[in-house]
């Protein structure tokens, strides 16, 4: 279970990120959260493996005092925390395989990753996560010749490896196109729904939250604005609508 | 990017467009490489032929070796402290080691940039390395008083004299330009996109893992032909560290032509050998940055 208790980030210039923030994310639930750019989407799911340091608040995963951990735990938490990213993030001119099997470096002492090939059965574990996202055949690709979508699946697959907890998708699909973005969300639906996995996925296109989010978080200037199911988000009045995305946000789609 | 000249138009029609891709082709011809070309051959010519310049090729054949030796391992220590340097720099935090290694490391940068070649060569031989010797006998001779080495210990019997000049120049220029390469290395890892590390940090890896499966594979191509290019130009100014008296190409030059007074066949070959070496080596290095460079294509 991951709780957060009146999470706060300010950064060095002064502004605030996240203010006051609380909720609780149990094992195993898929939680979405949804604002515009500058919300505070991000510095949110950057405080939980602590790839930003929250200024002030409580972050307890099952029972691992996250702001408070020295580097040796925090290594082993954020080996324990896939993360997903908008620019998914790969070494583009290693090949697929590579980048994949740098998700298992986390379980390699740092000393011992000198002279380390890697050893069979992570490879064998490799294939297996390629094979789940869909894209087996492109293990001896470079990188940088896969298409988006499939860079994302290689982001998954890597994040797969790391044989984690919890995944952070930080606008997994933002530059994606909507095909594509259906594929990848099926993808982290799937591992949500077969492995029980708790998945923390920012997005902001409202089609998307509807057909993908059990449970909604909406942020806006840094602070929670609305909370809800999917049935909520679907049933969003006007006036909730504006509360999270802003006076002169239009409602596109209805 | 690419030195070749441009291919004109494929095209199979009438004759004007033949014209131009003549005076095309002469334009941009590269001319100095066949002047140049030209030149080695009469050089390599006299050589062979002139019994003047096959004793002074003969005489300056051992400063080849040395100023390649003085080269080669100047630049390898160069390397280790650029990289070092760099590290040092880019060190964050305020926690004390960083703060001083970041400061010391830029001071070092700092001091070495605006000092000139050669006055840094005489002031690493004849002020750094007596003092540093004075130093470790020092050392030596404490270590004594303590009882912990017995008197005719190797720090304590170390003299300046026992440093050859050649060591002195290496490491004077291995000083010089470890400035100049950490300048690179730094370059070259902070052009890593900031989401790589990132990303790194959340998979768990360790420093030393982010470095050595991320951030180096990456860095290597932007570092390598800077780094090709600072080897040519240490293998010319090697040629400074003949103020130490030093036996490379140039300093054998200087003897040989005050004794016999040939001056022009003396430079022509001093010349000619460094010509030779420099425009091999560039030739590895747009080797090296055109493969770099199509790997870099996405």
């Amino acid at each position: 279970m991951l709780q957060i208790e009146n999470l706060t980030k300010i950064y060095d210039d002064g502004t605030e990120a996240l203010t006051d923030v609380s909720f609780t994310v149990e094992e195993g639930e898929f939680l979405v959260i949804i604002g515009l750019s500058g919300s505070g989407k991000s510095p949110l799911l950057r405080c939980l493996n602590r790839l930003g340091a929250p200024t002030a608040g409580r972050i307890s995963w099952n029972g691992r005092d996250i702001p408070a951990a020295d580097q040796s735990d925090l290594r082993e938490i954020r080996r324990e925390i896939g993360m997903i990213f908008q620019h998914f993030n790969l070494v583009k001119r290693s090949t697929v395989m590579t980048n994949v099997l740098s998700g298992r470096l986390g379980y390699t002492p740092p000393a011992w990753s000198l002279i380390n090939r890697f050893r069979k059965a992570d490879k064998e574990r490799a294939i297996r996560a390629l094979e789940r996202v869909g894209i087996p055949d492109k293990a001896d690709n470079r990188a940088d010749e896969l298409s988006g979508g499939q860079q994302q699946r290689v982001g998954i697959a890597r994040a797969l490896m790391q044989d984690p907890k919890m995944i952070l998708a930080d606008e997994p699909v933002a530059s994606l196109d909507p095909v594509l973005a259906h594929s990848i969300l099926g993808n982290l639906e799937s591992i949500n729904q077969e492995d029980k996995m708790t998945v923390i996925c920012s997005l902001h296109f409202l089609d998307l939250v509807q057909r993908y989010a059990p449970r909604v978080i909406g942020l806006r200037d840094g602070v929670i604005v609305f909370e809800g199911d999917s049935q909520d988000i679907r049933q969003l009045s006007d006036e909730r609508f504006k509360d999270i995305y802003g006076e002169e946000a239009e409602r596109l789609s209805a | 990017m690419s030195a070749q000249p441009t291919a004109p138009p494929k095209t199979s029609e009438a004759t004007p467009l033949v014209q131009t891709r003549i005076t095309d082709r002469l334009a941009n011809f590269p001319w100095w490489a066949l002047f140049l070309a030209l030149l080695g051959v009469l050089l390599v010519y006299s050589f062979a032929t002139d019994a003047t310049y096959q004793n002074i090729i003969v005489y300056l054949s051992a400063g080849v070796r040395l100023t390649i030796i003085v080269t080669l391992v100047a630049f390898s220590f160069s390397i280790i402290i650029g990289l070092i340097t760099a590290f040092a720099q880019m060190s964050e935090g305020s926690n004390i080691f960083s703060v001083i290694a970041r400061n010391l490391a830029t001071l070092y940068v700092q001091i070495i940039r605006g000092i000139p070649v050669i006055v840094l060569i005489f002031y690493t031989a004849l002020v750094i390395i007596p003092a540093s010797i004075n130093l470790l006998n020092a050392l030596g001779d404490w270590m004594v008083s303590m009882g912990w080495l017995a008197a005719d210990n190797a720090l304590s019997s170390l003299t300046s004299r026992g440093i050859s000049f050649v060591i002195r120049g290496i490491i004077a220029l291995a000083i010089n330009y470890g400035a100049f390469s950490a300048e690179v290395f730094r370059g070259g890892i902070q052009s890593i996109d900031k989401g790589q590390l990132e990303a790194s940090n959340a998979l768990g890896l360790s420093w030393f893992q982010t470095m050595r499966y991320v951030v180096m594979p990456q860095a290597l191509r932007r570092i390598m032909p800077p780094l090709g290019n600072d080897f040519i130009s240490m293998l010319k100014e090697s040629s400074l560290v003949s103020v130490l008296g030093v036996g490379e190409i140039t300093q054998l030059g200087k003897k040989y032509s005050a004794a016999t007074f040939l001056y022009p066949q003396t430079y022509n070959s001093v010349a000619f050998l460094y010509l030779s070496i420099t425009l091999i080596l560039s030739m590895g290095v747009k080797y090296m940055e055109r493969r770099m460079a199509v790997s870099e294509e996405t």
